[in-house]
């Protein structure tokens, strides 16, 4: 009759399935009650509601600068991978050279080698070279680990392309450059904006290269939060944790609608 | 050789002679990784055999020699192993779910995967140190139902390490089993069936060894990842579950040992890139890795 593997207990399977869900959001998401609670220390359930958390968060001198210096931080990283990598991505999938295969797997090997050693080699090198412990360096540090994510996400767009209309395009007159500018670019755009965001979500939540590439006077969010959590942990950390996760799923929303509209044009 | 006959068919002709254009956008991000990553990893080669200045490869004779160092890898490996062991346990059947619902369901399923894989595994690592602390809110939760009289020893254990890391790591299991799953074919279960197989043998015999390139590329991936991990072992873990990137981390921000900690940094990308070498035979490594983007 039908698929017979499709017909297993459903009921297991329904509950299996819930659980699982269950045990990748709940876990996380024990946090934000926490962010709102009125006692001194992080309590769950949480006691009574107050936004004192997030007052501090964005008065407390060290806090806030955190958090103006990862919106720095995670933009111009965004900015700086978008550009790169699209260029990039447009070079691998069309262009033919020699070496493809080596610059193919140059630009996603930040995806691989483990990030403390990428930390450690950096540091070292952007020590003498004077960008530790400031913006650029962690912007340039970044940068590198986001990269893959712009590749992969617009050179799958221009792989599912149709290419005749470029063809059809060049039929009509248009030279390279206008029909770039008008076919190629905006069918890619949802695929770029996807790059995008995910470079600066890599950015936003990175920690371990923040660690080495921040110094006492240019910290991070995450940063902060790290050398807080291993110390004694008032509900703030619970705030700053909530925000950093609020940012990041509204920029997935942003990404689903980005995707959602892309097949109607 | 084959290449010129096959974008000739591939590329329409009015295009082909533009091709060699394209080419030329792959510079800046190659300059950039050059000088930003590529050097900065040799760098740290070069300064694992001459630091101090005629070390040669004493460095890596310590890391070898002394049983203390080589605990510590074998504990790497093992945690390794267990947290994909955990998430192979887990990804398989929500995977096989994700590929059996309607179109709708699976989507939603697949936000569950994808929120937790984008958020700050920071923050989710801090959330296990909330929830498995002696105070924790398991604990208390316990404690509160009468099912335990003393809070049970949950962090600083292995086992909150495991639940920690397997936790982070789910998404990287479940998404490139899903990509396997989804193509195979449900025309294979209708002739296992008509040929007389049971459900559970059709499942066995015919659906499971189809997903296994999946599975392959799902425990890869877990795997390598897991033998890099800093942030989890060290907010979840005891000094005995000490990992090999904390072992790197403390001989250079502690000892400011930079031979010694460079040495290390080169055997863990060593045993890296080796693992991923091997399985390269058996699966594209592209696949595994852009599998978390494109979807």
């Amino acid at each position: 009759m039908s698929d017979s593997w499709r017909q297993p207990r459903r009921i297991l399977m329904v509950g299996l399935g819930a659980l699982t869900v269950f045990y990748l959001l709940a876990p996380t998401l024990v946090i934000v009650p926490m962010s709102f609670t009125e006692a001194r220390i992080l309590s769950f359930p949480p006691e009574g509601f107050t936004l004192d958390w997030y007052e501090r968060m964005v008065t407390d001198r060290q806090w806030s600068t955190g958090l103006a210096n990862s919106f720095q931080v995670a933009l111009l990283t965004a900015i700086l991978a978008t550009v790169l990598g699209t260029l990039a991505a447009l070079g691998l999938t069309r262009g033919r050279f020699l070496g493809r295969t080596a610059v193919n797997a140059l630009v996603l090997s930040p995806l691989i080698v483990p990030v403390v050693v990428i930390a450690i080699g950096m540091f070292g090198l952007f020590v003498q070279w004077r960008i530790a412990g400031s913006l650029v360096g962690l912007v340039v540090a970044h940068t590198a680990l986001a990269l893959p994510f712009v590749v992969v996400a617009v050179a799958t767009s221009l792989r599912t392309m149709d290419r005749n209309l470029e063809l059809a395009a060049a039929n009509l007159g248009a030279d390279p450059r206008r029909s770039f500018q008008h076919i190629t670019f905006p069918i890619i755009l949802p695929g770029v904006l996807t790059g995008a965001i995910f470079s600066f979500i890599t950015s936003w939540d990175e920690v371990v290269i923040a660690i080495f590439m921040t110094s006492a006077r240019f910290r991070t969010l995450p940063v902060e939060m790290w050398e807080q959590v291993r110390q004694a942990v008032d509900p703030t950390v619970a705030a700053v944790s909530t925000t950093l996760l609020v940012v990041t799923t509204v920029l997935l929303v942003l990404l689903l609608v980005v995707r959602r509209q892309a097949p109607a044009q | 050789m084959t290449t010129a006959g096959e974008t000739r068919r591939r590329t329409p002709p009015s295009l082909a002679g533009k091709r060699d254009r394209w080419s030329w956008l792959v510079i800046p991000a190659t300059v950039f990784l050059a000088a930003f990553f590529l050097v900065p990893l040799v760098a740290m080669v070069i300064r694992s055999v001459t630091d101090p200045v005629d070390a040669g490869i004493s460095n890596y004779e310590r890391f070898f020699s002394q049983e203390a160092y080589a605990r510590v890898l074998v504990n790497t490996f093992w945690i390794a192993v267990l947290s994909t062991a955990a998430c192979l346990a887990i990804g398989y059947p929500f995977a096989y779910l994700m590929s059996i619902v309607p179109g709708r369901w699976s989507g939603l399923l697949l936000i569950a995967v994808l929120l937790p894989f984008w958020s700050s595994l920071l923050v989710r690592t801090f959330a296990w140190q909330v929830l498995l602390r002696d105070t924790g809110v398991i604990n208390r939760f316990l404690l509160d139902l009468g099912l335990i009289d003393e809070p049970l020893t949950l962090i600083r254990t292995t086992g909150g390490v495991i639940v920690g890391m397997s936790h982070i790591l789910l998404p990287f299991m479940v998404l490139p089993i899903y990509a396997v799953m989804r193509r195979i074919d449900p025309e294979f279960g209708r002739a296992a069936a008509n040929l007389g197989a049971s459900p559970f043998a059709a499942f066995i015999r015919v659906f499971v060894p189809l997903s296994l390139p999946g599975v392959l590329a799902g425990c890869l991936l877990v795997f390598v990842l897991a033998l890099g991990f800093y942030i989890t072992p060290a907010l979840l873990g005891g000094l005995g579950d000490q990992m090999i990137s904390q072992l790197i981390v403390q001989q250079i921000q502690q000892r400011l040992d930079w031979g010694f900690g460079t040495a290390m940094s080169v055997v863990l990308v060593g045993i890296t890139l080796a693992i991923l070498f091997i399985s390269s035979r058996a699966i594209r490594l592209q696949d595994v890795f852009g599998s978390a983007v494109e979807d």
